[in-house]
């Protein structure tokens, strides 16, 4: 949470209502998708992620305050990403590597 | 001796010592919670098309925790705001709301686990499988009477019965830890203000905001955003 910048509380509560009606919003479209007939299940999971992505950001840039952070801590979320995107993107390129003659 | 950058930000990064320490613990969290999730991804992947278990979690209960999740991160992030403007009265209520929220996340949570604790598949020793919750004298449902020497197998639904229920108890088990240990720091924080209170000031808020800045942080991360993602799946 940024320290930089002076407090209002009244903006605050007015800010954080927005947010929880944002994140309301999102949850609810999610489970919407979820049980939506709209075919496969890789269409619905992309679907989710993106929304849950853009709910992250509201929550991430408002409620942690992301949106006016140092460039310090970009800088350590930037590694994170790289990391992270490695760790699953690499666990999705290996899911089908099966040994030869062998089945699920 | 004191130690410099615990208040005041560093000249050079801009940031206190508290707070990017908070960020690289969180950056570790992400990390350990990917790699679980790198795992319920394989396992989902992975397995035969139509035998996955889909909905056998209560997507209401995950609606309910998620949003209250979400409101105790609002609330956090209000304690911080009135310990920054010096209001450690509204600081106590606000927190003392998070650990309200955080207690019904919890026992929400427990019900879960109870529900899953007491059904059980009964295999039969003629084949047929048996499935229900053990509940006595419910007069809800339907109650049936296998005796012992029909059973041929008998196991509950807990993290052993298979490789979904065993990535549900090890994720949720871990997010409600997470959840357990942000409760007994804010709990800290709450006592240790209501400790003081008669002595503070306005003057005391850049200090004192310091540690409700990074619990709230570390709180939203842990408690919004773990559970958001949870219930997706």
């Amino acid at each position: 949470m940024s320290d930089s910048h002076s407090v209002d509380f009244k903006s605050y509560v007015r800010r954080c209502l927005y947010v929880f009606i944002a994140v309301v919003c999102a949850t609810s479209l999610m489970i919407g998708v979820s049980f939506a007939p709209l075919g496969g299940w890789t269409i619905k999971v992309a679907i989710i992620l993106a929304i849950a992505c853009a709910n992250a950001f509201v929550v991430a840039g408002f409620l942690m305050h992301l949106i006016s952070e140092k460039k310090m801590i970009y800088a350590v979320l930037g590694f994170t990403v790289f990391f992270f995107t490695g760790l699953m993107g690499l666990t999705i390129w290996a899911t089908h590597d099966m040994p030869a003659g062998s089945t699920h | 001796m004191e130690i410099p950058y615990t208040v005041q930000s560093r000249p050079d990064t801009g940031v206190y010592n508290a707070k990017i320490g908070i960020w690289l613990f969180l950056a570790s969290e992400v990390m350990l919670f990917g790699g679980l999730f790198s795992a319920y991804v394989l396992l989902r992947v992975g397995a035969a098309p139509g035998e996955w278990p889909h909905g056998w979690l209560n997507p209401v209960l995950g609606t309910v925790n998620t949003l209250i999740l979400a409101l105790s991160a609002i609330t956090t992030l209000l304690a911080w705001v009135a310990c920054k403007v010096g209001q450690f009265g509204k600081f106590r209520v606000f927190h003392a709301c998070t650990l309200a929220l955080a207690l019904t996340f919890l026992c929400i949570k427990m019900y879960e686990y109870h529900d899953k604790l007491i059904h059980y598949e009964i295999q039969l020793t003629d084949g047929r499988i048996a499935d229900g919750h053990m509940i006595e004298n419910n007069p809800k449902d339907e109650e049936i009477k296998i005796r012992a020497e029909q059973i041929a197998k008998m196991e509950n639904y807990g993290p052993h019965h298979n490789t979904f229920t065993a990535i549900y108890f090890t994720l949720t088990g871990l997010h409600a830890l997470h959840i357990l240990g942000g409760s007994l720091v804010i709990g800290y924080l709450w006592w240790r203000t209501a400790k003081k209170c008669g002595r503070r000031n306005r003057n005391d808020s850049p200090t004192a905001s310091k540690s409700p800045a990074c619990s709230g942080i570390s709180w939203t991360w842990s408690g919004y955003f773990c559970s958001a993602v949870l219930y997706l799946t």
